[in-house]
């Protein structure tokens, strides 16, 4: 299935070649977790900080279990803030 | 202790300026900065006096911990009736005026009438005296900086003033000190300019005292190594800045976009903080240079950029192509969402004539938002705007309107009005995305609602610093609640509300709230001060503040009519995103608020209320 992982901030420099402004679409086996994905491009579990699908919250507790859906987009940031 | 116990008053109309002593009852109550200066500007003056009469106030004020080693103690706000929304200002700043003060011997600066020709306020140690100003009136922010430096020959001075804007009456003109950081909100520079006060610099060689030395430094070293350690204010904030957030909102589905008519930015990435730090133009070099600090902070979130040197808004002025301030989250949402305008370059110069002018980015972007969605819809015509197309994602009108507004020229004279003037003006009112008659800033209350309470019950009119929810709602501090339910809401509001009162009265930075909880702050200012200041007492000046304000704002005419949001946000659902088919709650969560707050139904505090904060 497809999807769409964006990675931000200091996570940016894990995207694949082939990634432009910190997306890239993503081809990963069906009924793949948030913790699959990150696993395979070696993304720091400890720093993914804020994870959204689709916008909404994913707590990182839940990322090996959270499967993820065909047109999915998965966004992560390391521990950031502003205002 | 953290005070001098000295506050200057300076009577502009007469002229004098003459010393007196900090009413230390009234620090008790309110403890400093904010809570003391408006406790002040509500004893001495009659809140229904117009804001841009000489009748108005103005007093800058220190924190008690403004000027000490505590990190981040470096603030000061200026309080008056905002000339934007008539209601009770208070614009915070950092950079080192602040400290700057405190150290030459004072904690506060009142000020009273109107001088009857140009004048800057002159401070060295206790030597303060009016001098003329009138070399100076028409010049920059950046140029009086320079120019008061180079007449006192002393290049360690701290200068506050205002640029072109502040002096021509734009209505959200802001103060700016230190270059580039601002006292930016509800229109201080205003009223700063109607009182024919171009600027005050400030020279101070004295320290600061505190209650318990010992205790002070253990405390202050404790919250020291709680920020280095906390992932977000230890390495976040100093490496991306507040403009990290341009795609966690974008991606929630609350960035305000062309006017708030949508809530995602299909361009964002070009104006993030992602775009800031790539390599770009000619030389390969990034448009983000590095990071600063304010004074005393261990956080330094501040950005300092360049615009491109072949850009078409430098080209051909050298002027420009120095590093400076910006762009940080809110001024790079203002001047660029909230219009459509993509071109970095473009955002990074109209911040820098913001600056250099003493213009609010984000009043400003948010009145060219309105002005662009009149534009479109034809209400708005080239004879108004004198041939400067007003289209969304027009870079060119964005960086021509900056000038224009920042010298009260053609069509920037009506954006100098601020956004709910203009809209009034032009028969649109539904179009302007104001609480009491302030642009909000940079979150969509259908997708953060929290946001739309904090929005519409901001004393100091639209504001997101007054109870920064978006903490809680999308960044998880200190603890993760749901953007997009209202559910909550009330008592998180009101909680973030009391507690920033305190903190925005203590001389410290509301982002050190990132990693410190009050159990941080307290002991810091427990040492800084005599007495017992335990997190139980800060946080009932908090709620003694914030009441106090609303008194003020209740007594110079506003009502629980004015604790509302724009028709588009309570009627029109959120196209995009996550918060998809949502409007703001409000309704859902206001009665529950004003029970909260121990207010009647008509947003009125009882006299339990009041008497149990002794108000």
């Amino acid at each position: 299935m497809n999807i769409t992982l964006k990675l931000f901030a200091s996570l940016g420099t894990f995207l694949p070649p082939g990634a432009a402004r910190n997306a890239i679409e993503l081809d990963v086996k069906n009924g793949a977790t948030i913790g699959d994905v990150l696993t395979q491009h070696c993304v720091p579990r400890e720093i993914c900080h804020l994870i959204l699908v689709n916008g909404i919250f994913a707590p990182p507790a839940i990322a090996d279990s959270k499967q993820l859906i065909e047109g999915d987009t998965l966004a992560v940031w390391p521990p950031v803030a502003g205002g | 202790m953290g005070w001098t116990g000295q506050v200057m008053r300076v009577n502009l109309t007469e002229g004098t300026c003459t010393p007196e002593a900090l009413n230390m009852e009234w620090a008790g109550e309110y403890l400093g900065q904010r809570g003391l200066a408006s406790k002040y500007l509500c004893e001495e003056m009659d809140p229904r006096i117009d804001p841009l009469s000489p009748d108005n106030m103005m007093i800058f004020a220190t924190g008690p911990l403004t000027g000490t080693c505590a990190s981040t103690g470096g603030r000061f706000s200026v309080i008056t009736k905002g000339a934007l929304t008539g209601a009770i200002a208070c614009s915070n700043s950092g950079g080192y005026w602040g400290a700057e003060l405190k150290f030459a011997g004072w904690d506060m600066i009142i000020l009273e009438g109107k001088a009857s020709s140009p004048v800057y306020l002159c401070i060295i140690d206790d030597k303060v005296e009016l001098l003329d100003a009138s070399d100076i009136w028409g010049k920059s922010v950046w140029d009086t900086d320079a120019w008061i430096k180079t007449r006192h020959q002393d290049p360690q001075m701290h200068i506050s003033a205002i640029g072109i804007a502040g002096e021509n009456g734009v209505l959200y003109a802001g103060i700016v000190n230190d270059l580039h950081r601002a006292a930016g909100r509800s229109g201080v520079g205003a009223v700063m300019g109607s009182k024919n006060l171009k600027a005050i610099a400030v020279r101070g060689t004295g320290g600061v005292k505190v209650d318990d030395f010992l205790a002070f430094m253990t405390a202050t070293t404790a919250a020291k190594k709680v920020l280095a350690g906390n992932a977000v204010t230890g390495e976040g904030l100093p490496t991306y800045g507040t403009q990290v957030l341009m795609n966690i909102i974008n991606e929630s589905g609350a960035l305000p976009t062309r006017n708030n008519r949508d809530v995602q930015f299909e361009d964002v990435h070009d104006i993030s903080a992602e775009a800031m730090a790539a390599p770009s133009g000619k030389d390969g070099k990034p448009n983000l240079q590095t990071n600063q600090a304010c004074f005393s902070c261990t956080i330094a979130c501040g950005r300092i950029s360049k615009v491109n040197e072949e850009h078409y808004t430098v080209q051909n002025k050298p002027e420009y192509w120095h590093a400076s301030g910006g762009l940080e989250y809110e001024a790079a949402w203002a001047l660029g969402a909230a219009v459509g305008v993509k071109d970095l370059d473009a955002l990074t110069y109209a911040n820098f004539i913001c600056n250099e002018q003493g213009i609010d980015p984000i009043s400003f972007g948010s009145t060219l938002a309105a002005a662009m969605e009149m534009y479109e819809d034809g209400v708005i015509t080239d004879k108004e705007t004198g041939g400067l197309a007003l289209e969304f994602g027009s870079a060119q009108a964005l960086t021509t309107a900056v000038e224009l507004t920042g010298k009260a020229e053609g069509f920037g004279k009506e954006l100098g009005m601020g956004s709910k003037r203009l809209c009034d003006k032009y028969g649109r009112p539904e179009l302007s995305m104001t609480v009491k008659g302030q642009e909000f800033p940079a979150y969509d209350p259908r997708g953060i609602q929290g946001m739309g309470l904090g929005y519409a019950t901001a004393n100091r009119g639209g504001c997101h610093l007054r109870s920064y929810t978006v903490a809680s709602e999308i960044l998880g501090i200190p603890e993760k609640t749901d953007p997009l339910v209202t559910d909550g809401k009330p008592g998180l509001v009101k909680a973030f509300q009391d507690a920033t009162a305190a903190v925005d009265s203590s001389g410290l930075c509301i982002f050190t709230t990132f990693a410190w909880t009050m159990e941080d702050i307290a002991p810091q200012i427990d040492a800084d001060l005599p007495g017992d200041w335990s997190v139980d007492r800060l946080l009932e000046v908090g709620e003694r503040i914030w009441n106090l304000e609303r008194q003020f704002n209740l007594q110079a005419g506003f009502t629980a009519k004015d604790d509302t949001l724009p028709k588009r946000l309570l009627n029109d659902a959120a196209k995009t995103g996550p918060a998809k088919g949502l409007v703001a709650g409000l309704d859902k969560m206001l009665p529950e608020y004003y029970e909260l707050r121990g207010w009647t139904k008509e947003g009125v505090p009882t006299s339990e209320t009041l008497s149990r904060l002794a108000l």
